[in-house]
């Protein structure tokens, strides 16, 4: 008896030796935002099945960028997995930031295939469609609009609105209809209170007015570049049409937002909208779970619709981020372990109940997902309709020329809207000359 | 019987190292001392200068480590003095330079004059205009967004008050005109204290006698102020000067957290536009050649400055 307990306890004692050498403590990096509290949440499952612990390091929106990308440049080792920005990936490829995970996503039957095709592109490619994977699509993400469903069913303002515009008070269906309800909010009282028509996006020092000026922009007319010759900007981001998008985001701005919202983003988006300052909002849709549990302007009160279409089409802006394994980790395996564990579908199952946007197609395609929730179907939709900015190498330099350019005439006035676009196309020239690729 | 602790020491020492070292002269013995600190100098401060010197002639990219670098001559330095945007952002620098001194020393040595009176509650007086330099400059930022909030901030209703405007009618911090006031109103709120006590100094080393002697000879308080006191206290007002101009040369996160350099580039400063070329698009190069053009501005204005400091203290 003796000798059978001496025994167990030095199987159970070499046992955990094994699995305290196994054992890594991994540090996945992302945004500080409601979906990271999520991740942690839902990672306890993989410490739990791998024995692995689990550390984070978020940093908050607007210095996320700065943090991180600093972080990579230096080649440290602080972070085992990332999950960065969309428009890292060109620079975590070429600069050998991120490890390249097709052979990984072979020998673990992970396929591109399961995924919406937008956030393959989006987040893992790169170059951009080529069969090139550097992360797994882990949060997708659109720019989208949430509305005062209370304040628009109101009678006496249903009356107001049609009797002044000849149609229904309801989601718009085109960006004019929205500045029309814009103004139509912009300064009314409501119970005892002035409120204003939309909190848009302008903010200076990120990527804040980019990422809000581009879903009016794309509807107009704007692209990128010449889809039949890359690189070749002139004509395409300062078409006509791009000129008219521009035009129509600074009435935006001038006629249906709430005074002093300069430097707004997402945190002063949410701010203002739950605050019950506005009608609508524009933001991303990560902040939608938040809304709809808000004691005020959720469960029921409020609404969301994808980016209207405009003259040129309907399109919206991509947010959301792939997760890729850092090459400079010493922990690549066990960081791979937490990517084949986080593709699973009963983990984005959960991963999507617990407020993250999964991209996985088994999960959106799921016949109950788009009722869900009340924003699933708007989010599907949205999904739909994604452009994304620039994912070159060079993006924070065309990002930075954008965000100066578009702030200086949407904000602050100065020029035409042709001419705040002819100046980007000259910035991003010399970029793309400095960058060899012109 | 060695008895102070020199003598221990001597006493302590090896033979064989006691031999080497009688045998060094006192300058020998100098260097040795001083070495460390030459060291170090040249380590933190003089060799990042002349690589960043070096780097401002090339097209390096601390975050392309893997591209080959080209010596580009002069052409970072052409480019950076050619850019209009880097003017601009230039005279954003200068106005909130000279804005910010001027208000900063007007109301600085206001204060200090008023505090160097003897009344009731002086120190507490003190402590209280001294409280906003204790402050972080983020939180600083932070909070007087709050207070220019047109719906919501006590700067808009306090403006509202006095004239009449309504409060939400203006935006300090998203208009073109407002921005660049908005910083100076900010910075010097946080900083005003600062000149008050360098100011506050120089009024108390002001010996007493002096007055007397002019009260003796029927000077009138203004001529005691213009004659005694104005110039008595001049060269510590020139060095408060001195120190709120190099801080604000940098000046950065005040006006991160308030404007974020907008709208458009209206608030951009010298050294918000350089992070953003040096630590966001990664341009090395480019920003090193910047930084250098930077350097010897600030480093001959300061020299002059220094200069005439010197005069007015030897007069």
């Amino acid at each position: 008896m003796k000798t059978k307990i001496t025994l167990t306890a030095i199987t159970l004692a070499a046992a955990a030796s094994v699995q305290t050498a196994q054992a890594d403590e991994l540090t996945l990096c992302w945004a500080a935002w409601d979906p990271a509290n999520a991740l942690i949440e839902l990672s306890k499952d993989f410490e739990e099945k791998s024995g692995h612990e689990m550390g984070f390091e978020f940093v908050p929106w607007p210095n996320f960028a700065d943090r991180m990308l600093n972080e990579l440049n230096s080649q440290g080792q602080l972070c085992d997995l990332m999950i960065g920005d969309s428009q890292w990936i060109g620079g975590g490829a070429e600069n050998g930031h991120y490890v390249k995970l097709n052979s990984f996503f072979d020998a673990n039957n992970i396929t591109m295939d399961d995924f919406i095709p937008a956030t393959v592109t989006g987040y893992s490619e790169w170059p951009k469609n080529t069969p090139n994977y550097w992360a797994l699509p882990a949060f997708g993400d659109v720019v989208g609009w949430t509305y005062r469903k209370d304040w628009f069913a109101r009678p006496e303002l249903q009356k107001e609105f049609m009797d002044k515009h000849d149609r229904k008070l309801d989601v718009p269906n085109s960006l004019d209809e929205l500045k029309d309800i814009a103004e139509f909010f912009q300064g009314r009282d409501i119970d005892g209170n002035t409120v204003y028509g939309a909190a848009i996006y302008t903010e200076r020092g990120s990527e804040g007015i980019t990422m809000g000026v581009t879903n009016a922009l794309y509807n107009y007319g704007f692209e990128y570049e010449n889809p039949e010759k890359p690189y070749e900007i002139e004509g395409f981001v300062n078409s006509e049409g791009a000129v008219k998008g521009l035009e129509f985001y600074k009435e935006l701005y001038d006629n249906g937002t709430p005074p002093g919202s300069s430097n707004w983003y997402m945190g002063e988006n949410i701010d203002a909208y739950k605050s019950g300052q506005v009608a609508m909002q524009m933001n991303f849709a990560f902040i939608w779970p938040g809304v709809e549990a808000d004691p005020v302007v959720g469960g029921g009160n409020s609404g969301y619709f994808p980016n209207p279409a405009g003259p040129y089409g309907q399109f919206a802006q991509l947010g959301g981020q792939g997760i890729s394994v850092v090459a400079y980790s010493e922990k690549q395996e066990a960081a791979l372990e937490y990517i084949k564990w986080f593709a699973q579908p009963e983990v984005q199952a959960k991963w999507w109940e617990l407020g993250g946007y999964s991209a996985l197609k088994a999960v959106v395609e799921d016949p109950g997902f788009a009722s869900s929730q009340p924003y699933a179907q708007t989010f599907l939709d949205s999904m739909a309709i994604v452009k994304d900015f620039w994912a070159e190498p060079a993006y924070a330099e065309l990002l930075l020329a954008m965000q100066a350019r578009m702030h200086n005439y949407v904000i602050a006035g100065n020029g035409s809207a042709k001419d705040a676009l002819d100046s980007l196309v000259k910035d991003w020239t010399e970029t793309f000359e400095d960058e060899g690729k012109l | 019987m060695p008895n102070s602790p020199m003598e221990k020491v001597a006493k302590a020492t090896p033979e064989k190292v006691a031999k080497r070292i009688r045998g060094l002269s006192d300058r020998a013995i100098a260097w040795i001392f001083v070495a460390p600190s030459i060291f170090l100098l040249l380590a933190v401060n003089i060799f990042p200068l002349i690589w960043t010197i070096r780097l401002s002639f090339t097209n390096f990219r601390v975050n392309r480590p893997n591209k080959d670098v080209e010596w580009v001559g002069l052409r970072n330095y052409e480019r950076i003095l050619g850019d209009s945007d880097i003017w601009m952002t230039m005279q954003a620098t200068a106005h909130f330079l000279l804005w910010t001194i001027v208000l900063q020393v007007l109301i600085g040595f206001f204060l200090a004059f008023l505090i160097n009176k003897k009344f009731r509650g002086n120190d507490m007086w003190t402590t209280i205009i001294v409280f906003p330099m204790m402050l972080s400059p983020a939180v600083v930022g932070n909070f007087w967004t709050f207070l220019y909030q047109p719906q919501i901030g006590l700067f808009n209703y306090v403006v509202s008050f006095f004239t009449g405007a309504d409060p939400a009618s203006f935006s300090m911090i998203g208009d073109v005109h407002l921005a660049p006031w908005s910083i100076v109103i900010a910075d010097t709120w946080m900083w005003t204290p600062f000149v008050m006590l360098i100011c506050l100094a120089g009024l108390r080393s002001i010996p007493d006698s002096i007055y007397e002697a002019a009260e003796c000879d029927r000077a009138s308080k203004w001529r005691q102020f213009w004659t005694i006191t104005i110039p008595m206290v001049l060269p510590f007002l020139m060095l408060a000067i001195l120190f709120r101009g190099i801080e604000n040369f940098k000046m950065f996160d005040l006006v991160v957290q308030l404007t974020g350099g907008g709208p458009g580039n209206i608030t951009t400063l010298t050294s918000i536009d350089l992070k953003r070329e040096a630590f966001e698009k990664w341009k090395t190069g480019y920003s090193s050649a910047y930084a250098v053009i930077l350097f010897v501005t600030v480093f001959g204005l300061a020299s002059i400055y220094v200069k005439a400091l010197n005069k007015v203290k030897e007069r």
